[in-house]
């Protein structure tokens, strides 16, 4: 294993892109040298800010004695939304629903009602817990049960799809059943925590650096919040410690709260809440309940689907519509529903928001499609990857003469590898033979049971939200032919920065220690889109192309009269420009063109062609191309405790042709485990006053390093380039292998229903956790009748 | 009395005149020396972004260990070396091959939880030639990583010594110089230290140490501060006095007295597991599985039952093993001490059996001895790295008619304290070790337990449990051919 990432990095291929550079920053990550916010030298005069919260989930705040705030020790002033300057309001979907300070209504338990500036992050610490509250104190509506016996009033507006005659296909087929699928959220547990630290300037000017994923929507409620334009406000990110989606919304309170104390007490101020206030405060990926009733055959089709997707949304609506309408964008996963309904019903909780999280809505919708799958193979007694393989998109029209590669939301998929994936990855995994073996093995094992499951993944790429598929870029190249790079992608460990510098390196052929990577910010590329929905590399690497193309164009321009030779004879190679038949450095081509008044510097703009989405009507194009995977798992299971253990996993995965191999399969290796925590350990519970309960590490478990696969296979499906022009025909990376893990709750799935014989569905939901598993088990085993 | 604290920073030798008693070592290094390298993630001592490496003399040798230096009181260190991410460069500014490891196989993404990873690999090396994939796991348990899935961070685990041989390691080069000059900053004098927050008070004798107590019967009693330190980052609290016991060498030694292990209060995990793992595999299990690596470097056994959590995992382990809580004080005429079972320590929720001025010594374990079956199970929605839903512990002694004489189940989640299960313990005295004795105990467990829902199990799930490991003490001492774990040592033992 060793020996074969060494090899991977070594990285001499023909040019920069495609192959395995390491991260940019990873002399620095390992040497303690890459600064993170709360790294950054103080500047003079900094204070620290802290939020005080409420302590009640649901009800009205009577009265707020903030003395005692303001009396302790260091403390320099007290914000509440009588501060802000401008709006009350962080709503990111612009439905007024965000307050930044609570004034009266207490919507969770843990919703910001003040701030508390002091000298130091301790004492503002400590200050924020002695604020003095009554509360007229309402019975909080905790999880969806609650939401809908209340009367299921919804975040925001919901989505149907729906294709064919639902009713009637249903009423047709042969075999009908219904369910009911629990699917857990996911706290993102981002290893550095929310931060903003705010930078009064002249005038109105606010400088921030955040942890963030979407700089220019921080710069907008900024700016909001401050009652400035938006040109006032420059965000700056260089790096964050983790996102995973978690600081796509999330951080705009942070950066709020310290420009508002930034502004009023015009000193530096920085806000950095403890890991357990930033679990309590922020939102986490939805938990939902899936309602399904499936038509199907003997043969293990599908003939309809009409399923119903409600989801914790929390306290207002965030992201929560577009996440609720991913997930039905993903309910079909690789299978055809000839006739299929699927309605979202994203409900309001007294609960954190809850927001992104990589895959956005797309797990919990193909959980569901797989939990299908599992129904459907178990009323028919067939194998679950066989009922898989005769779902999938495409092979043999169904009679009627229906092409079977049309989703619910009528696109039509156009690139669909998914049989070639799951045949080659069950061939390299030997999963018929292994499956036998299992089956074997639990005649003897009475205790411990072995399971294996084989499970596909087709995710859409690009933003619903079609107007967010744009990005910018700027290239500045100096006198002495190096580079600097910047682009409103944000650096969040996926590794877009070394990515797209790959992109620039190649384009005019220079190394990339020639390229200095700078950090993203709203004052060099306006109006960009959050780093978010896996585009970091599609959009920013098309748009850094483009502005090397603009620089490219000027020099070939200028080269071409300088040295009296024809455009087309003049190339940007590897380490040299041709030009006719002389070859110089890029450095000199520079040099030549300062002196010749060529611009050096350019924008890049990209725009993704082809999508457009009709969310009314729920039709349109809205994935410009879908990424494919499959993953194989073995685990075993102990039938006394419902503990388990992941042994091996095989992966064979789509990445179009990878710009960084290496940066690729980290993502696919990672995605895949913090997908396997997801489905396995995580588990969120809230008590019955809405107080998080699992608000820390030491009782929120995401994987640690024995928990991964001892037998880890991870490959890139080779000689697949994306259909689609995209960047070096790439494809994006960032959240398809999450739902690579489904193949681990199907694997325990198998396991438990060996107690069975196989012939009771385990139906079971998520997380798994042991006790989850063993209730499976005697569940099934009671069912059958042993 | 000596009043300034002393340590090495790296080379360095710092003196400390003023410090609280209760600052971090993670806040001390970042905001006051500006070295921002170690970071925080969580504050609790369960993500070791924070993670450090302390050099400290045990029995005259010097000895490396990661820890978390977020809960970690600075004053702790007094006498140790705090080696951080920012040492490890050489002077030409070359990465330290475990650096250069991590870098290679692609062990960092967002970095923020790295320079942790780097100190516990560098632990590791420090400690132990070419350890396997199972070892660097566990040297690896306490440490999260939300990106890489680990998979390159343990293959930077088996590359670092293929990069550079860790005999050559600069820092093993050094060993004998800072043991040295670390032996010179050990003395017996008590150190004590005023800060604006309070006093902190670090005796080197078993003698000063009940005296401090005597005096200061209000003060916390510090050992590795895995508990107490989140009592400070977590609750806000302040505490004064403190008296820490790290510094008495008498407290940290481990012995064999024939029939019985006694272990110092202040024995560290670590430590504690390579003993009782003579005892029993089931225990080595246990302990391997206890806290991550920094909390067993710093936790103690002392500490780990002087707290008085329902949910610690040796209690019940050593309570089935009939151990024994040494507990001492300032009497008149020297030391006064009080033996007593350690099960009887445990009154009730977060109350314990100990009186003003006394503090926990020694804990003595029996050995077990011939005939004894014993068992320890822990369960948890993690392996590594997770508190106990339930723990399990069992010793039941068979009579030469295959009767058993005595049964001793002792449990932790099951109530507010660690406790014995006394209904399912007669229902089990006088029968053969069979089905229908493991049957007849969990027919009465439900009258030795009433546990509580929360968010590690439900309180139907714990009951089932506490049963079904019952049942899995059953096979794994009858029947040796079937599996019964799915993971750990025992399970890898099982796999051959």
């Amino acid at each position: 294993m060793a020996d074969a990432r060494r090899k991977l990095d070594i990285g001499l291929e023909s040019g920069p892109v495609g192959s395995s550079r390491i991260h940019d920053s990873a002399p620095k990550h390992v040497a303690g040298e890459a600064l993170y916010i709360d790294d950054i030298a103080a500047p003079e005069g900094l204070l620290h800010a802290y939020l005080g919260t409420g302590m009640i989930a649901r009800g009205r705040l009577l009265s707020l004695d903030l003395d005692a705030v303001r009396a302790a020790p260091g403390v320099v002033a007290v914000l509440t939304a009588a501060d802000i300057p401008g709006a009350n309001d962080i709503s990111s979907t612009h439905l007024h629903d965000e307050p930044v300070f609570a004034t009266e209504s207490i919507l969770f338990h843990g919703q910001p009602i003040f701030a508390v500036v002091a000298e130091t992050r301790g004492q503002a610490r400590h200050a924020a817990t002695l604020a003095k509250a009554d509360y007229a104190e309402e019975a909080p509506l905790i999880d969806i049960a609650a939401a809908r016996e209340a009367g299921g009033k919804l975040v925001t507006a919901p989505l149907k799809l729906e294709r064919g005659d639902i009713t009637a296909a249903m009423a047709a087929s042969p075999r009908r059943l219904k369910g009911t699928m629990t699917i857990g959220g996911q706290e993102h547990f981002y290893l550095e925590s929310q931060i903003a630290l705010a930078i009064p300037g002249e005038d109105e000017d606010m400088a921030v650096l955040v942890s963030t994923q979407h700089p220019s929507e921080v710069q907008h409620m900024v700016a909001a919040v401050l009652g400035v334009g938006s040109h006032a406000v420059t965000v700056e990110v260089r790096r964050m410690g983790g996102g995973f989606g978690g600081k796509e919304t999330q951080a705009n309170l942070f950066a709020c709260v310290a420009a508002i104390a930034a502004r009023k007490l015009k000193r530096p101020v920085k806000l950095r809440p403890d890991r357990d206030d930033d679990m309590a405060i922020t939102g986490k990926r939805h938990d939902f309940v899936c309602d399904y009733e499936i038509g199907f055959d003997d043969e293990g089709r599908i003939h309809a689907l009409d399923a119903v997707y409600a989801a914790r949304c929390g306290w207002n609506a965030d992201l929560s519509g577009p996440v609720t309408d991913r997930a039905l964008f993903h309910m079909d996963n690789c299978y055809f529903y000839p006739a299929v309904r699927a309605r979202s019903e994203p409900l309001f909780t007294h609960t954190c928001s809850n927001t992104a999280f990589r895959g956005f809505g797309g797990p919990q919708g193909m959980v569901g499609a797989e939990r299908f799958i599992e129904e459907v193979a178990y009323a028919t007694g067939l194998d679950p990857l066989e009922v898989r393989r005769r779902n999938l998109y495409g092979g043999q029209a169904s009679g009627e003469g229906l092409r079977r590669d049309v989703t619910p939301y009528h696109q039509t998929v156009e690139d669909n590898i998914a049989a070639e994936v799951i045949a080659e990855l069950e061939r390299r995994c030997d999963y018929q033979a292994r499956k036998v073996a299992i089956r074997e093995v639990n005649r003897t094992s009475s205790i411990v049971k072995r399971g294996i499951a084989l499970t596909p993944v087709k995710f859409g790429i690009s933003f619903t939200a079609t107007w967010f598929n744009q990005a910018g870029a700027l290239v500045h190249v100096y006198t002495d032919g190096t580079v600097a790079l910047n682009h409103g992608g944000t650096e969040m460990g996926q590794g877009l920065y070394v990515k797209v510098a790959q992109v620039v390196a190649h384009a005019f052929g220079i190394g990339l220690d020639q390229i200095k990577i700078t950090a993203t910010t709203t004052g060099k590329v306006p109006n960009t889109s959050a780093t978010a929905a896996s585009s970091g590399s599609d959009l920013n690497g098309m748009a850094a192309l483009d502005a090397c193309e603009t620089i490219k164009r000027r020099l070939t321009e200028f080269a071409g009269k300088h040295w009296q030779e024809r455009p087309e004879d003049i190339a940007f190679l590897p380490g040299r420009v041709k030009i006719g038949a002389r070859e110089i450095a890029f450095k000199d081509l520079i040099a030549a063109a300062y002196m010749a008044r060529v611009q050096l510097s350019a924008t890049g703009f990209y725009a993704t062609p082809k999508i457009h989405w009709d969310r009314k009507a729920g039709r349109g194009h809205p994935f410009y191309y879908f990424a494919y995977g499959a993953a194989a798992a073995e685990v075993a299971i102990d039938t006394l405790t419902g503990e388990y253990k992941v042994e091996r996993v095989d992966i064979l995965h789509d990445c179009g042709q990878s710009l960084n191999p290496a940066i690729d399969k980290g993502q696919i290796e990672g995605g895949f485990v913090q997908g396997m925590g997801w489905l396995t350990t995580e588990e969120l519970v809230w008590d019955k006053k809405g107080r998080l309960w699992t608000h820390a590490p030491s009782t929120y478990k995401i994987p640690v390093a024995s928990d991964r696969p001892r037998i880890f296979n991870v490959h890139l499906l080779e000689s697949a380039p994306n259909r689609e022009p995209t960047i070096h025909r790439s494809k994006a990376v960032g959240e398809p292998p999450l739902m690579l893990a489904i193949s681990v709750l199907h694997a325990l799935s198998d396991a438990v229903a060996s107690v069975g014989d196989h012939r009771i569905c385990p139906r079971l939901d998520a997380p798994a956790t042991p006790e989850r598993v063993l209730d499976a088990v005697e569940r099934v085993r009671a069912e059958a009748g042993r | 009395m000596r009043e300034s604290l002393r340590f090495l920073l790296g080379d360095r030798l710092v003196e400390i005149d003023r410090c609280d008693p209760t600052l971090t070592v993670l806040d001390w290094l970042r905001l006051d020396q500006r070295m921002t390298g170690t970071k925080e993630g969580c504050a609790e001592g369960d993500c070791g972004a924070c993670t450090v490496v302390v050099g400290r003399l045990d029995r005259g040798r010097l000895r490396y260990e990661a820890i978390n230096a977020c809960i970690r009181f600075l004053p702790t260190l007094d006498g140790c070396q705090i080696l951080t991410v920012e040492h490890l460069k050489g002077a030409d500014g070359s990465l330290h091959p475990v650096q250069q490891a991590m870098v290679e196989c692609h062990g960092s993404q967002c970095g923020f939880c790295t320079p942790g990873f780097v100190m516990s690999l560098f632990a590791l090396r420090l400690n132990e030639a070419t350890p396997d994939t199972g070892r660097i796991e566990d040297a690896l348990a306490g440490n999260l990583c939300r990106c890489t899935g680990y998979e390159p961070i343990i293959a930077a685990g088996r590359r670092m010594d293929e990069i550079a041989p860790r005999e050559a390691d600069r820092f093993l080069g050094e060993r004998e110089a800072v043991a040295v000059r670390l032996a010179e900053l050990n003395d017996p004098e008590t150190l004590v230290l005023r800060g604006e927050a309070g006093s902190f008070y670090a005796p080197a004798t078993i003698e000063a140490l009940a005296d401090l107590v005597s005096a200061h019967p209000q003060a916390t009693l510090v050992a590795g501060a895995t508990d107490v330190g989140l009592w400070v980052t977590k609750a806000m609290k302040r505490l004064d006095p403190v008296i820490y016991l790290g510094r008495i060498g008498a407290l940290r030694t481990i012995s064999d007295e024939g029939d019985h292990l006694r272990f110092g209060a202040m024995a560290s995990h670590i430590d504690v597991r390579t003993a009782l793992a003579a005892l029993s595999p089931q225990l080595d299990e246990l302990m391997r599985r206890f806290g991550g690596e920094q909390v067993r470097n710093a936790g103690t056994i002392g500490g780990n039952i002087a707290n008085g959590s329902p949910i610690g995992d040796l209690p019940p382990a050593l309570i089935a093993l009939d151990a024994t809580l040494v507990l001492a004080r300032r009497s008149e005429a020297g030391i006064e001490r009080r033996s007593i079972p350690l099960e009887s320590f445990f009154i009730e929720y977060r109350k314990q059996d100990r009186h003003p001025g006394e503090f926990v010594e020694a804990v003595l374990v029996p050995k077990l001895s011939d005939g004894v079956l014993f068992h320890a199970s822990k369960v948890s929605k993690r392996f590594d790295e997770d508190i106990s839903a339930v723990c399990g512990a069992f010793r039941l002694t068979l009579g030469s008619d295959g009767r058993i004489h005595e049964a001793r189940l002792a449990y932790g989640g099951m109530a507010g304290i660690p406790k014995r299960a006394a209904a399912a313990e007669a229902a089990l005295i006088g029968r053969p070790w069979d089905d229908a004795a493991v049957a007849a105990a969990v027919a009465a467990l439900p009258q030795d337990f009433t546990p509580l829902d929360d968010m590690r199990a439900s309180a139907q799930y714990r009951l089932k449990i506490a049963g079904n490991l019952l049942r899995r003490f059953l096979i794994e001492t009858t029947q040796a051919e079937t599996q019964t774990r799915v993971a750990g040592l025992l399970a890898e033992a099982a796999h051959g």
